[in-house]
């Protein structure tokens, strides 16, 4: 590689001008794409041509490992009638409305009082943040403790006679579940966005916010009037972000309730799982995997659709 | 005259109210802190208690802690084992993603490759490709390759999902050094593998570190994959070997938040000692949005 690159030296000392430039540019074509050469293999074997292949397996019946046998779209019209994938479309249109609410509201919250004061600024982010870098499973484990319906939080109050919550499940329970495993993805999430919001909000002119308080604002006004619109595209993204990954949400709902109680907080993304990993219809869960992209797609299309008609985002 | 002296003492007062009004700043946001960090001290916590006085008391303080969860939980689950084979899954990825990414970076920002934007255009449609899109193919090619419950097996798998990531992060980081030094060396007759190598990388350096620290503290953490791709329990991460371990011991409150404890430290220390490049690093994509 080394020798093959180092050929323009050699060139430029008999020609030079048009011709040393030209071989430098050749030499620096054929390093560049040494460099990208890893990337592009990993990239072809393990994300692009698999996710290529779904695309493929969709039209078949497939146990995962065998042959796979041409169906068409068989899978899809299957899926259009399935009770339990509508069911999670419901889970997950749930959860997207809970994701696009509540930690964006707390996220926004933080930052926003963050960005008030000077002393412990940074202490405060990095607690907020704290929560974001800790294993899926152990936060999972910790919430199952405080949430238990026998010593837990909620059994604690019913000991101190608060009525309603002896025996209160959370994660045991059809009505509760689905909340409860959202509350504990939010918790480790929404620190992550006070983060990102508050350097968003750093970026806004300091004179705007003068000009609001010239006019005698409350810091109220200075919030809807200056902060939402200065973090917009911040804030655009965000909501982009959230939708996609509510999608296909799986971490915390499979490691909590893998989708019980009695199917209470089945996703796509763990049925998708349970379909092809533990059913063996692989054939069907590519079809799942495949719809739920285009609806991702749906949204990137629309966002970026947006960005072109000027919308700030 | 009087106007000024009305709006002059008019702004006295609403500085006074401005000032008066943080203190409910800094309660909402301990509050907030609350909220964060309470969970993890009730872990800390409920390490330290014996299975009796777990009965007596689920949440509050430990009133006579006791250290030996850990070392039961240490040799009951076998964390020598996982905490090794986290160890080496983070530092191999760490290690590949900064190479991978790297080059790959160095590449886009520097080289002049025919087709480098439309190649950055997919990186970022690349890194919203989810994951359910590409296991089940890449499972079954990873049978065929026999890199099913192997650590290599993994590890090429999270170079492959946490280099895109990278390279983004990285090829800003490189736009944003100054090209003077690099270009004066290729016209001293440097070639491209000796400008690297010398003069890119140092500068580089800073960005480096922050990929490599966020792709170990994503492996260390990493769950879909890991439990999809790996079985057997002597090769198994640290996380999923936790998830087993809390199926056996649920019940044993005690037990369960040591080895909790256990599998959180070493990426805690970590991330606490070099938090702004971690923070930094984990929301620069977020960021660039």
């Amino acid at each position: 590689m080394i020798e093959q690159v180092s050929s323009p030296r050699a060139l430029s000392t008999s020609a030079r001008g048009v011709g040393r430039k030209r071989s430098r540019m050749r030499s620096q074509r054929i390093a560049g794409w040494l460099c990208l050469t890893p990337f592009i293999l990993l990239n072809v074997l393990v994300i692009l041509g698999p996710s290529i292949a779904t695309f493929y397996y969709s039209l078949t019946d497939w146990n995962g490992l065998g042959t796979a046998t041409y169906i068409g779209l068989g899978n899809y019209r299957e899926l259009m009638h399935d009770q339990n994938f509508r069911q999670a479309l419901v889970h997950v249109a749930i959860w997207t409305g809970l994701f696009l609410t509540v930690p964006i509201a707390m996220g926004l919250l933080g930052a926003f009082l963050l960005s008030q004061i000077t002393r412990f600024q940074l202490l405060f982010r990095l607690i907020y943040f704290i929560p974001y870098t800790i294993a899926s499973a152990v936060n999972a484990s910790i919430w199952k403790n405080i949430f238990d319906k026998n010593q837990g939080m909620f059994a604690q109050l019913g000991e101190l006679g608060v009525p309603g919550f002896s025996n209160f499940a959370i994660f045991g329970s059809t009505d509760r579940a689905l909340w409860g495993v959202a509350w504990v993805d939010n918790w480790h999430w929404w620190g992550f966005l006070v983060v990102i919001f508050l350097a968003a909000m750093r970026t806004i002119d300091a004179e705007l916010y003068d000009a609001v308080k010239i006019d005698g604002g409350s810091r109220w006004r200075e919030f809807r009037d200056v902060t939402l619109p200065g973090i917009r595209p911040t804030l655009v993204f965000v909501v982009l972000l959230t939708i996609i990954a509510s999608l296909l949400v799986f971490d915390y709902v499979y490691i909590i309730t893998q989708g019980g109680p009695a199917g209470a907080t089945e996703m796509v993304g763990t049925l998708l799982y349970k379909r092809a990993f533990e059913l063996f219809e692989a054939g069907y869960a590519a079809a799942m995997g495949v719809t739920m992209t285009i609806m991702s797609v749906i949204i990137m299309v629309l966002y970026r659709y947006m960005q072109r008609r000027g919308w700030d985002v | 005259m009087g106007d000024v002296s009305l709006s002059s003492s008019g702004r006295l007062k609403r500085r006074k109210r401005r000032s008066g009004g943080t203190g409910i700043y800094y309660v909402v946001l301990c509050l907030l802190a609350f909220i964060s960090l309470a969970p993890l001290v009730v872990l800390g916590f409920n390490s330290l208690k014996t299975k009796a006085e777990l009965g007596r008391n689920p949440l509050g303080i430990p009133l006579s802690p006791q250290f030996h969860n850990f070392r039961e939980a240490w040799t009951r689950g076998d964390y020598a084992t996982s905490i090794k084979n986290s160890t080496v899954i983070s530092l191999s990825t760490a290690i590949g993603v900064c190479i991978i990414a790297g080059l790959a970076a160095y590449a886009l920002s520097r080289l002049d490759v025919p087709g480098s934007s439309l190649f950055t255009g997919y990186l970022f449609v690349g890194i919203t490709i989810p994951a359910q899109l590409y296991i089940i193919p890449l499972f079954a090619l990873w049978v065929k390759l026999d890199l099913i419950d192997s650590r290599i097996g993994l590890i090429i798998i999270y170079w492959a999902i946490f280099s895109p990531f990278s390279t983004l992060l990285l090829r800003s980081f490189l736009l944003s050094l100054p090209r003077e030094i690099e270009d004066a060396s290729r016209v001293d007759g440097a070639n491209e593998w000796q400008t690297l190598s010398r003069i890119v990388l140092p500068l580089a350096l800073p960005g480096v570190l922050v990929v490599g620290l966020v792709a170990a503290l994503m492996s260390w953490n990493e769950f879909f994959f890991a439990i999809t791709f790996i079985q057997s329990e002597e090769l198994k991460p640290v996380t999923i070997s936790f998830l087993a371990f809390q199926g056996r011991y649920g019940r044993d409150w005690g037990l369960t938040s040591a080895a909790g404890i256990i599998v959180i430290l070493p990426m805690l220390a970590l991330f606490l000692s070099l938090q702004r490049r971690f923070i930094a690093g984990l929301t620069a994509g977020a960021l660039k949005g």
